[in-house]
């Protein structure tokens, strides 16, 4: 008996300490992993920055299956970390069961809105990041016709393309610009052959840049970009090197700087919705030295006089999802 | 649509069933001995996963064609170890397959490269290069035969040309070769070849090595295609050859057939996403599901029957 109590005891005081101990942040990421080249990888990518600046130390955890959303949450929240960042769009349903549970620990989802007094949603204005590269398009094309291969066929990915559109068209408004989605399940996140053929396919069209956003396919994509000579553009990470010189530049979202920020708030972190676009940074087209020789001053020039213009209002790129229709298409 | 279309779309469909038919032969062989595979989608993919990384390593695609097969090849044995040494269950013992090449390829190139279970990119060195015989590039002027010639005859990597050529070689040993007629009559029934004296567990294994080694061409022919490997990158093309096997009757000018079809469907698919008939507009997901919505009609209505080898499935033990 005394033993036992003993036991209960240390495994009290054990409990005790780690949690005065632990008011350290920690990340979740989806499903796709966290070395998948765009997404999930800038989270790391952020995280480890701010490790790397504070010294601080952080737990990560790479989800295997969606049904450990819930359980992987609660084990954080139970160990003491604050804040805990996760990635993805499909963590809604089980971020809002655990964060009633822990109203004393900040949670951080990018990419989803939850709407709860301890929870910070940070979404991304992918429309106006995709405006930016399709303006970028049109200056790089000496002909009238671009293309887009998307991956899964659902409404983010359309909102990419259509902010696509809208900026290739506000250049050249006869263009025409081939959309094609790699299919309808989550295998096409992850079939760089058929996004070849796709973009072949396109090429054959009159093609002269693609923008892939289609994960594991995109890379597909840019491959074959490559090997036929025509340029491409990448998507949520900087992914400029992959395919140096045939890459015009990439869409980028700034997913690193979500979880930096947030890492760096600590405890304080703020909550509500943020929506991060270019006016803040959020969203951009890349430049750096693996695609300066593509870039003319020309299209730099286009590419600020447009920034400006969606930072003052006076450009409003319509976004897909709003009511699941696009002007340009 | 023009000429050109026509023969870029045909193109496209060669390039597309280029896997699909050395996957499809595969199978062929596997079953027509009377073992059923269900596990041909995770021998593409420890193909294309070994054949990317050591092409990779070695700088040497044909080196990497060689891990491919091999890697292709442990999973054909596995699955002989399974279900005719230990007369498992052959539907379970390929799942089980399936499974094991989706985590181990992952997880194997993550220890490896640490690029989340993806290969590096394969340079051009590290690939196949496609055939551009001079005679087609001389042709390409003539109209008509011209460009056919230059995209459908020239222009594919050698897995492609070895993928036809496979093609009547397999008719031939089937159907023109002691071997294959020993094959053949294993998947019917055993019993009788061993009442002959001939070893049915030899004729069944020799039948899987055939299968791995095809089953390692195709998935080093996507790693080629694609430049590397990304996780699950063969995208149910295992099925689909599964599929084209019944379609095809187990026979492998069919099977050619069946394979040309579907790669035709994907790439027509792929060039109209939506056709617009009229006012009214066909939707992409319709014709991403054309190809198996065909399968079912042309099976229910134009093939006939499709009876699968009498002793496909059933793992043979000897009477005592």
């Amino acid at each position: 008996m005394s033993f036992t109590k003993s036991l209960l005891g240390a495994a009290a005081a054990l409990a005790l300490t780690s949690g005065a101990a632990l008011a350290d942040p920690a990340i979740i990421f989806d499903l796709g992993g966290k070395f998948d080249k765009s997404f999930n990888e800038a989270a790391y990518n952020g995280a480890e920055r701010w490790a790397a600046e504070t010294g601080g130390t952080y737990r990560d955890l790479e989800l295997q299956s969606d049904a450990q959303r819930e359980q992987a949450l609660r084990r954080f929240a139970e160990n003491g970390f604050n804040p805990i960042v996760m990635t993805g769009f499909l963590w809604p349903t089980a971020l809002e069961t655990v964060a009633k549970d822990f109203p004393d620990t900040k949670f951080v989802v990018v990419d989803a809105v939850v709407d709860l007094p301890n929870v910070r949603s940070i979404i991304f204005s992918e429309h106006e990041g995709s405006y930016l590269v399709g303006i970028a398009a049109a200056y790089a094309s000496e002909g009238d016709t671009v293309s887009f291969v998307g991956g899964m066929d659902v409404p983010l990915i359309s909102k990419f393309a259509c902010g696509y559109a809208q900026g290739f068209k506000s250049v050249k408004p006869e263009g025409k610009v081939i959309v094609n989605m790699t299919g309808t399940t989550p295998a096409a996140w992850n079939d760089p052959v058929k996004g070849g053929e796709l973009t072949r396919a396109q090429i054959a069209e009159g093609s002269e840049v693609v923008f892939a956003a289609a994960g594991g396919t995109g890379l597909g994509v840019l491959q074959t970009a490559a090997d036929e000579g025509v340029l491409s553009i990448g998507v949520d990470s900087n992914q400029n090197y992959l395919q140096p010189g045939s890459v015009l530049t990439s869409m980028v979202k700034r997913v690193d700087n979500a979880v930096y920020d947030s890492f760096a708030a600590g405890m304080d972190v703020p909550t509500g919705l943020e929506i991060w676009g270019v006016a803040n940074g959020g969203v951009g087209a890349a430049m750096d030295e693996y695609n300066a020789e593509l870039v003319s001053d020309e299209m730099k020039a286009a590419l600020e006089d447009a920034e400006a213009k969606i930072i003052s209002g006076e450009i409003m790129v319509h976004d897909y999802t709003t009511d699941d229709s696009c002007p340009a298409f | 649509m023009d000429y050109l279309t026509v023969i870029q779309i045909l193109d496209s469909a060669l390039r597309l069933a280029t896997p699909l038919l050395l996957t499809c032969l595969a199978g062929l062989f596997s079953e027509r001995a009377g073992v059923v595979d269900i596990g041909l989608e995770a021998k593409l993919l420890a193909a294309a996963f070994l054949s990317g990384a050591v092409a990779h390593t070695t700088g040497s695609i044909w080196i990497g064609l060689g891990a491919g097969v091999a890697g292709s090849l442990a999973f054909s044995m596995l699955h002989g170890l399974a279900s005719i040494t230990f007369k498992g269950d052959q539907l379970i013992s390929g799942v089980a397959l399936n499974f094991l090449a989706a985590g181990l390829t992952v997880v194997i190139g993550q220890a490896w490269f640490k690029l989340g279970g993806r290969t590096p990119s394969l340079t051009p060195d590290e690939r196949f290069s496609s055939w551009e015989p001079s005679f087609t590039e001389a042709m390409s002027h003539i109209p008509v035969i011209g460009p056919a010639a230059d995209e459908l005859i020239a222009g594919h990597t050698v897995l492609t040309y070895i993928a036809l050529a496979a093609v009547p070689l397999s008719w031939w040993v089937l159907f023109r070769t002691r071997f294959g007629l020993r094959l053949r009559a294993v998947g019917e029934n055993p019993s009788a070849v061993d009442t002959a004296g001939v070893s049915v567990v030899a004729l069944r294994y020799a039948a899987l090595v055939i299968a791995g080694v095809l089953c390692g061409l195709a998935g080093t022919y996507l790693a080629s295609l694609a430049a590397g490997f990304v996780k699950d990158m063969s995208a149910g093309r295992g099925y689909i050859a599964l599929a084209a096997l019944i379609f095809a009757k187990w026979r492998p000018w069919y099977a050619l057939y069946a394979t040309l079809l579907f790669g035709l469907l994907e790439a027509i698919g792929n060039r109209y996403q939506s056709i617009s008939v009229g006012d009214f507009v066909i939707p992409v997901q319709f014709m991403q599901a054309l190809p198996y919505i065909l399968t079912v009609i042309i099976l229910a209505g134009f093939v006939g029957k499709a009876i699968p080898p009498r002793a496909g499935g059933q793992p043979y033990v000897k009477e005592r």
